[in-house]
């Protein structure tokens, strides 16, 4: 058992524990560190599969970029967001769904599995493959257009966040209205102070 | 036997993420866990994509197109993530049970 086949067994089992992880954990935070764990898998799979540049990209987009906002948006809806308000429709439908998803993929694996029986073994690849200098002559060449328009993408996907994320409430803020001295001031009152009159009102 | 070097096991684990993928999406009612079993989906695709460009080493193809759904995966959350949010402003709870706005 050479270091690539170790390599590829831990991989594979960090890939496959995170993501039982990920779709099991009643804490989704704890469902979010599973994502991080297949993520990690999935990285160190690209790199025994000779792919340098997008080990990098999946560490930095998805390690990155993608579980922290994860973990953002859940530290921001805080621990309201974990409990069901109410379970008004019972699991079975869903759980049947699911099963039977499964079902279909296993057998769609097993029948496809069971060919010839014949295991496709990676023939050679030249040293640059999957290097950054051969994968970005090959998008700036092949694949500007595609390029190009991933950019356009992200930027109207930023804008549409920011759109659709804005909080509205400084639109509808109510009119102030002036009854006594002490709405004159903006910020709250300090509760010692709630009921005490002002010195001005306590001097008529 | 080598594990390593073999596309099958690839195609294997590949499959496997994604129907655990599925699965969660499927089953779990907390929008936040589903969009992370998009996640597991889209990145089970990519090592497929990535396996296969390792067979056809010839061009970077595959290696391109796991690019470009890592570019698009990264817009979904953003935006997903975002439309969450606002739906949690307005109902206060994340669980699809209760996004029935629009049922007739």
């Amino acid at each position: 058992m050479s270091a690539g086949d170790l390599l590829f067994a831990l991989c594979a089992v960090a890939c496959l524990a995170g993501a039982i992880i990920t779709i099991t954990a009643q804490n989704p935070i704890r469902g979010a560190m599973g994502l991080l764990t297949t993520i990690f898998g999935i990285a160190g799979l690209f790199l025994i599969l000779q792919a340098e540049f997008l080990t990098a990209i999946q560490l930095i987009v998805y390690a990155g970029a993608v579980v922290v906002l994860f973990v953002f948006v859940l530290m921001l809806l805080g621990a309201d967001a974990r409990a069901p308000a109410r379970s008004g429709r019972s699991g079975a439908s869903r759980a049947f769904g699911g099963g039977l998803f499964a079902l279909i993929s296993i057998f769609a694996l097993i029948s496809v599995g069971s060919g010839d029986g014949k295991l496709t073994k990676f023939g050679p690849v030249a040293e640059s493959h999957g290097s950054v200098e051969a994968v970005g002559r090959e998008m700036f060449t092949k694949g500007i257009f595609a390029f190009e328009l991933a950019s356009a993408l992200l930027i109207v996907a930023v804008i549409g966040a920011i759109a659709v994320a804005r909080s509205r409430q400084g639109a509808v803020r109510p009119k102030r209205t002036i009854r006594s001295p002490r709405d004159l001031f903006a910020g709250p009152v300090h509760p010692r102070d709630a009921g005490r009159p002002l010195p001005s009102e306590g001097a008529e | 036997m080598a594990l390593s070097d073999t596309l099958e096991h690839y195609v294997l684990l590949a499959s496997l993420i994604f129907t655990i993928g599925g699965v969660g999406f499927l089953v779990r009612r907390n929008v936040l866990v589903q969009l992370m079993s998009i996640e597991l989906m889209l990145n089970s695709v990519n090592l497929l994509l990535v396996a296969f460009n390792r067979v056809h080493g010839a061009t970077m193809g595959g290696q391109m197109f796991a690019f470009f759904i890592i570019a698009v995966a990264a817009a979904e959350v953003a935006v997903g993530l975002a439309i969450i949010l606002s739906y949690y402003r307005l109902k206060s709870t994340v669980y699809t049970d209760e996004a029935d706005l629009m049922r007739h």
